[in-house]
């Protein structure tokens, strides 16, 4: 890596004002992504600014709302109580990334700012329709994700929390890249407030994507055979050396199915 | 102490110190005064140099010296040798282009050293690094065999027309014409062999030491033979005398063949030492492993059997392309030929064979010798031929097997293709795997997946392999460039315990204790009384390190002679002590006995008589009890077996599961089976990745797209069930110990019983071979394409 400066801000505000700053300055949470791309030296921030001492990680459950600190990482939300019996699909979701040192190292907050099109929290994320609450506003799901590691956060901007309206019922389903285990299909259905929603990742050539016709067809009957005969056109989904567009289409359905399955016996 | 001879699963010596972190690598050593080296390495897979400007990169902080291969050239450093030479059909040398240590005028593959960078430390040698202004002008490249024998292709060195580095063949071609012109049936199978990254757990490194005041130099390298590379960098690269180079290969975290060869990196820090006069390390980073370590495997086959009406095998014809990257490696040519084509009798009695292999240059890393080395290409070839033979004429697959086999009463066995087997019973270990993998409740577990939606298929593999590498003047005859006997010095100390120096090079398989067994079983010292010492020239004698399954083998027999040795030496000291004549003393349990009397003399007494020779045949004898002995195998051992392997397909996403696999292998004379079951489940594990994980894939214009593990898939342990290993025995016939090697039936074994096993889960979907590795999505391809099919039966 190249030399960078290292601060680490006891205070949401100081972390704020050290990125306003110098925009060539970057946020670290659990460096699970952030640190390779520095050893491959891909990045070359001036400064570091690492949000450990921030207080924000953590996991408060109240009424119908479950709200999780931004750099609570994965095992902590994989076995917490509030998610297993609240959002089982998620419980799940954090329990199936990386492994034991990534689980204890990463974040949720890192995940969505990264918002790399393989990542798994986006699509519970836009499923559950959870607001992304940062430093200085709220961010709807749907507005959030703006396409391959792009998303709606200004440079400076920093996530604090992330507030999950508890679902009636909730699933995920991964088809894993066999090499790095991130997701080459994942799916997410939420039966909530806001309906039956079901989220992509992995698949999409612009990142996290909802799939609306799977949605309406669930919204009147929460099965798997409701979605059987929906196909996925392979139009604008990924193709790599281990999972080629049509295939990934493929595997939307049989993921999808799964996860409706899944969620509507619990 | 219990039992702790031959056949005691005694705990492996060398566990303590690599579970508790105290093992000692080569990037744990460091050196004073010690520099870092970085090389820059090729972003392009074939380009020529138009220049480099090497004046930013020098004047960075912290840069001790800048070299490129016009600084090696204008030293009269060599390129690298290329330690075995084929001859083609018309008598000609294989093209053997040069090999420089840093590219001269061109680059041939991404990886590609171009130069080197030395710094005072690590990051002030990258940031130098990308200084370096280099002008390239790109080169059409050339990714794959297929196109590299195109006709009107690019050539990869301007010396090697067509690209071909040689077009070998072996067998007889007359009497496998004949056979095929009046066959009952033929059968043809056109296959792939993948391409590997071999990804030893601790990555390649070198330290270069030079000490100003002797012009000594020392090479600290993760090397699984360190003579032969003391050998082939003095004598061909560097010009440095024995005398004055020693090569260290201390802990090495696995190797599986990587780590033979002789690599530029270690005759760069080396050199580069010699040049700035003070230490230089170099410790490659996991993506520099993918673009530097030689690859394996890489084969495009065709393979036809010629068969009577009873499924009788008549002849063989094989047709093989095989990629030697851009450069040669080490023992690169010997392994698509006389570790590859001499195997493919297999168990079989085939009469006739007939083989041509035609090796080729393609810009991409080079490949060479990876676990197995030859062997798992030639049974993959076989496994699958076979049970493709079966399914064209209908014939049971295991039936198939039995009737072709060689019978039990026919060894020593000629092939057609040059070996002799000297041992082996391929019925009992089909009988014993069959057994143990409960074959007989196949039919049930499959019908119980199918009711859970997943298909189960089973598949066999029945092998043989030749390892135990090699008898010197056979290899020799062959254009192996180098003897391949083995060495051992065995040291009685004063008070009875026991230093071996071997050869041979333990990089994770436990020589420390299989070999420190043979001690114990044969001068009766216990084990924790003996010490394995390896992997420096400036302590071992001159052996030739370990690959080929060749260390207990000719290691071992090595050790059995110099022990002989010792035991004579100390009757005669015996005989002297306890006044009684020689032929009337006996060596057994670690005393020396007056035959017929309760007079003895424990080896202990007599080394310190040895070495404290007050009361001693001074005239007759020498003080001191160390011996050694040199030991040349009369054949190459042939290890054996069946493997037999149950998958689960999900038939909705294509993905295959290894749910039983069973090993039973003949391998020897087993001196520990507890090292003996690791060694086993880890080839197998390796042949699982390679069946249905592992690839290489190159694009069109030679980038290397599976370049990190985010993208080239090792198998990992919930890819591998419980892998049952057993043995059954025949001995070897020609060396002392009766062992034949284990270290690569694992890898050699499983591949085809894992591909044979996908195909038979699919066998409603009309699906006939599948290429390894048998991955998700050519599976569902298989199953979509085979619905109808399967629907309609
Ligand atoms: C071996 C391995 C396997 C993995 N497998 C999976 C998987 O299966 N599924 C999956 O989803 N992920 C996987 N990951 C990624 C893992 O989940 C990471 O933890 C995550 O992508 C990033 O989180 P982090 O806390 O490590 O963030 P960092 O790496 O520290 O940061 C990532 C990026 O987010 C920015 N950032 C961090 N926190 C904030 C914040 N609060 N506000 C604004 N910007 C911020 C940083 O500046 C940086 O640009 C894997 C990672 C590894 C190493």
């Amino acid at each position: 890596m190249y030399d960078f400066a290292y601060q680490k801000p006891g205070s949401l505000a100081d972390a704020v004002k050290l990125l306003k700053g110098d925009p060539e300055a970057k946020a670290l949470a659990g460096g699970m992504t952030f640190i390779p791309v520095l050893k491959q030296r891909l990045n070359k921030p001036s400064a570091v600014i690492d949000l450990a001492k921030l207080g924000l990680s953590g996991i408060t459950a109240s009424g119908n709302t479950i709200t999780i600190g931004a750099m609570t990482n994965h095992v902590t939300i994989a076995t917490n109580a509030d998610i297993k019996a609240k959002i089982p699909g998620l419980s799940e979701m954090a329990s199936w990334i990386g492994d034991t040192q990534v689980r204890h190292r990463g974040t949720m907050g890192g995940s969505l700012a990264n918002n790399d099109p393989s990542a798994c929290y986006p699509a519970a994320v836009l499923a559950c329709d959870a607001t992304i609450k940062t430093d200085r506003r709220s961010i709807k799901a749907d507005d959030f994700f703006q396409g391959m590691f792009t998303t709606a956060l200004e440079p400076d901007e920093l996530i604090t929390s992330i507030e999950f309206p508890v679902p009636e019922k909730s699933a995920y389903e991964k088809f894993r890249n066999p090499a790095s285990r991130y997701a080459i299909v994942g799916v997410f259905v939420a039966k909530g407030p806001a309906g039956v929603r079901v989220a992509i990742t992995g698949a999409g050539q612009g990142g996290v994507f909802r799939h609306k016709e799977m949605e309406s067809a669930l919204a009147s009957n929460f099965s798997a055979d409701a979605i059987a005969n929906i196909k996925t056109p392979a139009d604008g989904l990924n193709g790599d050396i281990h999972a080629s567009a049509e295939y990934r289409a493929h595997l939307i359905g049989v993921m999808a199915k799964r996860a409706v399955a899944k969620a509507a016996g619990r | 102490m219990g039992f702790e001879g031959i056949g005691a699963s005694v705990k492996r010596k060398e566990d303590p110190r690599f579970l508790s972190g105290r093992g000692h690598y080569t990037d744990d050593i460091n050196r004073p005064g010690q520099l870092y080296a970085f090389v820059k390495r090729s972003d392009r897979p074939h380009a020529r140099i138009t220049s480099i400007d090497t004046a930013a990169a020098k004047s960075a902080p912290g840069v001790v010296a800048v070299f490129t291969g016009a600084d090696m050239q204008a030293d009269n450093v060599g390129g690298l040798p290329c330690g075995w030479q084929i001859h083609s059909k018309d008598g000609s040398p294989m093209a053997e282009p040069a090999h420089p240590v840093l590219a001269v005028d061109k680059v041939r593959y991404v990886g590609d050293p171009v130069a080197v960078v030395i710094a005072e430390n690590r990051q002030q040698a990258k940031d130098a690094a990308e200084a370096l202004a280099i002008d390239y002008q790109d080169l059409p490249a050339i990714a794959t065999v297929l196109d590299a024998v195109k006709p009107g292709a690019a050539t990869v060195h301007d010396d090697v027309p067509g690209n071909q580095c040689y077009d070998w063949h072996i067998g007889s071609k007359e009497p496998v014409d004949a056979a095929f012109a009046g066959a009952a049936k033929t059968v043809k199978l056109e296959l792939v062999n993948n391409r590997l990254i071999p990804n030893a757990m601790e990555p390649r490194a070198a330290i270069g030491d030079f000490d100003p005041s002797t012009g000594d130099y020392t090479l600290y390298t993760t090397s699984q033979n360190p003579h032969v590379i003391r050998l082939l960098m003095g004598a061909f690269v560097l010009h440095i005398p024995e005398n004055q180079l020693r090569v260290v290969a201390p802990d090495v975290g696995g190797g599986f063949g990587s780590k033979i060869f002789h690599y530029n990196e270690e005759a760069i820090v080396t050199w580069a030492a010699g040049k700035v006069k003070r230490p230089v390390k170099w410790t490659a980073e996991r993506n520099e492993s993918f673009m530097s370590d030689a690859h394996g495997r890489d084969h495009v086959s065709t393979a036809e059997m010629a068969l009577d009406a009873q499924g009788n095998f008549l002849a063989l014809r094989v047709k093989t392309l095989c990629n030697m990257g851009a450069y040669l490696s080490t023992f690169a040519p010997s392994v698509p030929t006389y570790l590859y084509a001499t195997l493919l009798a297999g168990v079989y009695k085939t009469p006739a064979i007939y083989a041509e292999v035609k090796a080729v240059f393609t810009n991409t890393v080079p490949v060479d010798a990876y676990r197995g080395a030859g062997r798992p290409e030639a049974t993959f070839l076989l496994e699958r031929l076979v049970d493709v033979i079966a399914h064209d004429i209908g014939i049971d697959r295991v039936e198939l097997r039995r009737r072709n086999f060689i019978p039990v009463d026919a060894f020593p066995y000629q092939t057609p293709v040059a070996l002799q087997y000297d041992s082996g019973n391929y019925f009992a270990t089909l009988d014993a795997a069959q057994k143990a993998a409960d074959v007989a409740g196949f039919e049930a577990r499959r019908t119980a997946a199918k009711a859970k939606g997943k298909l189960r298929g089973l598949g066999y593999s029945t092998y043989v392999e030749a390892c135990g590498i090699a008898p010197s003047a056979v290899v020799g005859s062959l254009g192996a460039r180098a003897g391949l006997y083995e060495v051992a010095n065995i040291r009685v100390h004063p008070t009875g315990s026991v230093t071996v120096f071997t050869g041979t090079h333990s990089h994770g398989q436990g020589h420390e204790t299989t070999l420190a067994q043979l001690v114990v079983e044969q001068l009766g010292v216990p084990l924790s009384q003996v010490e394995v010492v390896h992997g420096d020239t400036a302590k071992i004698p001159f052996g030739m390190g370990t690959y080929g399954s060749r260390s207990l083998a000719v290691g071992g027999s090595a050790m059995v002679k110099a022990m002989d040795k010792i035991v004579n030496k100390g009757k005669k000291i015996a005989a002297h002590l306890m006044e009684a004549s020689v032929e009337d003393i006996e060596f057994k349990d670690g005393k020396f006995t007056v035959a017929g009397t309760d007079r003895s003399k424990a080896l202990a007494e007599i080394s310190l008589a040895a070495y404290v020779p007050h009361n001693y045949p001074i005239e007759e004898l020498e003080p001191g009890l160390e011996e050694t002995a040199f030991y040349d195998p009369k054949n190459f051992t042939f290890p054996g077996g069946c493997h037999v392997c149950e998958v689960e397909i999900d038939a909705d996403t294509g993905v295959a599961q290894v749910v039983n696999f069973t090993a039973v292998d003949d391998i020897g004379r087993v001196i520990n089976p507890m090292i003996v079951e690791g060694q086993v489940q880890g080839g197998v594990a390796q042949g699982i990745g390679q069946a249905l994980y592992e690839r290489a894939v190159y694009d069109a214009n030679g980038q290397l797209v599976s370049g990190s593990l985010m993208d080239y898939t090792m198998p990992r342990a919930d890819n591998v069930p419980n892998i049952h290993v057993g043995t059954e025995t025949t001995l070897c016939t020609h060396n002392p110990l009766g062992a034949k090697g284990v270290g690569e039936v694992g890898a050699i074994g499983s591949p085809p019983a894992v591909i044979n096993a996908v195909v038979d889960a699919l066998r409603d979907y009309g699906v006939r071979h599948i290429d390894m590795p048998a991955s998700p999505q050519k599976i569902w391809s298989i199953i979509q394409a085979g619905r109808p099919r399967a629907a309609a039966e």
